[in-house]
């Protein structure tokens, strides 16, 4: 007699999307792929779209995350209006820097497994729990990684228990690593943590943050050629994403676009951006 | 060894058909009514923490009664099978058809197999379309028997006294509050009496396709419930009759704001 009933992995125990797959049906995780023997001339890294520069900001109440819309292949930009910052669940955002393809069916990966934890346990992870799930999920593409295929997230979240915006960083062994007021990955990264520590306070409003990534942004565009500035002719400007206790939204193009346009109108005048005092030594500066 | 006694196929079914049905009618009914704007469902469950409803997808929910532990398991495994789905294909690729067929095929199996007991359960598999005309609610029994409702459903307890009160005063095209009402009323409804069920022992939830995220599933905490229900009278308890599984302390009703019973 065939037994046409569902295998006995549906009913295992266990709260995990992951490891329900990893069990069941593993071909479907990305980290089960194998990319034959390594050092047969170019990189794997070079076949696929990279993306590039993701930033994000904490405020009191809330945390701003935003990417360029750039993706890269070597010398060729593969898309100009690439969506990097996503939706993890209603309070929380990741954003993505490397191999494109493999970093977006991460995430996906990821949305699943927080909303299959939440249905399965009917309470959703706290916001350190889901920043390990999403170390776990690095961690298992590290070979990869080493084969040039790496994905480096930033994560961002309310943490609801402590009433305040968080953001994690990983490397592609699946470190994970809480950072305090800003951080950005990806290639214009170091470009933009300089911009950041210049305009960053701790006393920024919700729309002075999304500004303060703007700017990051602009900066990464500025000196990496492989980040997306704002492209004026096309109207595409950066991905962002505003989660405070009230939840996640992305700001609508035409807000992004309002931003990006006075910050562009500042550069008119002051191609740098704006300019930081010599000797600040406070932290709830006036004008910037 | 004794050669055992012949049992015909008729009385084997008949026997674990009866004993199914014994289980399931044990506990307390639960309700699912088609209104405009989708599904809604409501039993009595005094325990906040351990749901006799539940959301499988965006459009999907699942509603079961019987024995607890059953009937989670299967819960479990609709949530993996639609989640591996969604995720292998697309979110709009998890149907509540696709569904019903694997837990048909699942208690049809474990019905007809000789080693093991059959599940005392009944269910529901209710999926939201665009339009009112585009909903379906699945019914499946014990046995893999797979039914497809319109307008109302009973399961559980004693479902026949329930749905003759809902078929007295169903309409179609109600709206949450006129459906809910109807339902409580149902499951209040007995040969003899006319019941006032307490806020805290009703367990409501909807699949209302007018809420903006695309997962459309909604339980209805007290607050909003006793507001929807509006005066009702005096309440009392349930019947005697021994409740199935959720009957557990009410632990973990973190977000859902506590209200005394009206009355």
């Amino acid at each position: 007699m065939t037994d046409a009933r569902l295998p006995a992995a549906f009913t295992a125990s266990g709260s995990s999307f992951h490891d329900f797959l990893a069990a069941h049906q593993p071909d479907l995780l990305p980290s089960t792929r194998s990319l034959g023997p390594a050092g047969s001339g170019t990189s794997a890294g070079d076949l696929a779209p990279h993306g590039t520069t993701i930033v994000a900001a904490t405020f009191p109440g809330g945390v701003v995350i935003s990417g360029d819309r750039r993706a890269t292949m070597g010398n060729v930009i593969a898309q100009r209006d690439i969506e990097k910052v996503f939706p993890a669940d209603e309070f929380s955002a990741v954003g993505i820097a490397g191999t494109a393809g493999i970093a977006v069916e991460m995430v996906r990966l990821f949305q699943v497994e927080l909303e299959h934890y939440e249905k399965i346990e009917g309470s959703t992870l706290s916001l350190d729990g889901k920043a390990n799930r999403l170390a776990t999920l690095i961690r298992g593409n590290l070979g990869m990684a080493m084969q040039g295929l790496a994905v480096v997230p930033l994560f961002a979240g309310f943490d609801l228990d402590a009433g305040q915006g968080r953001i994690f960083s990983y490397d592609v062994t699946g470190g994970r690593y809480e950072e305090t007021a800003f951080f950005s990955v990806g290639s214009g990264s170091l470009f933009a943590k300089g911009s950041l520590k210049k305009l960053y306070r701790e006393d920024l409003s919700e729309e002075e943050a999304v500004t303060v990534t703007i700017q990051a942004l602009y900066d990464a565009a500025d000196d990496d050629s492989a980040t997306g500035g704002p492209d004026l002719t096309r109207r595409i400007f950066p991905v962002v994403r505003v989660i405070t206790a009230a939840g996640g939204r992305r700001l609508t193009d035409d807000d992004v676009a309002q931003v990006a346009d006075r910050v562009i109108a500042g550069r008119m005048t002051r191609p740098d951006g704006p300019g930081a005092p010599l000797l600040g030594g406070t932290t709830t500066g006036g004008e910037r | 060894m004794s050669a055992p006694f012949y049992v015909s196929p008729e009385q084997l079914m008949k026997d674990r058909a009866d004993f199914a049905r014994k289980g399931i009618g044990r506990g307390r009914s639960l309700v699912a009514v088609q209104y405009a704007d989708g599904v809604l469902f409501v039993t009595e469950n005094p325990s906040q923490a351990l749901h006799k409803v539940s959301e499988i997808y965006d459009r999907i929910a699942f509603a079961a009664v019987g024995r607890y532990n059953e009937f989670e398991n299967l819960r479990i495994a609709g949530v993996r099978l639609a989640d591996m789905r969604g995720y292998a294909y697309d979110r709009r690729d998890v149907t509540g058809r696709g569904l019903a067929n694997a837990y048909a095929q699942t208690l049809g199996t474990i019905f007809s197999s000789g080693g093991e007991k059959p599940y005392e359960v009944e269910l529901f598999v209710a999926e939201v379309g665009e339009v009112a005309s585009q909903d379906q609610i699945y019914r499946l029994t014990y046995e893999g028997r797979v039914g497809d409702e319109h307008g109302y459903a009973v399961m559980g307890g004693d479902a026949e006294t329930v749905e003759a009160h809902l078929k007295e005063h169903y309409r179609e095209g109600a709206t949450l509050e006129q459906a809910l009402q109807v339902a409580v009323a149902a499951l209040g409804h007995t040969q003899t009496e006319d019941r006032v069920i307490a806020t805290d022992d009703l367990e409501v939830a909807v699949l209302d396709r007018t809420r903006s995220q695309p997962r459309k599933f909604a339980r209805i905490v007290p607050a909003r419930l006793q507001a929807l229900l509006g005066e009702r009278g005096a309440t009392s308890s349930g019947p005697g009759g021994a409740a199935d599984g959720p009957d557990g302390p009410a632990t973990d009703a973190s977000d859902d704001a506590p209200v005394a019973p009206p009355g």
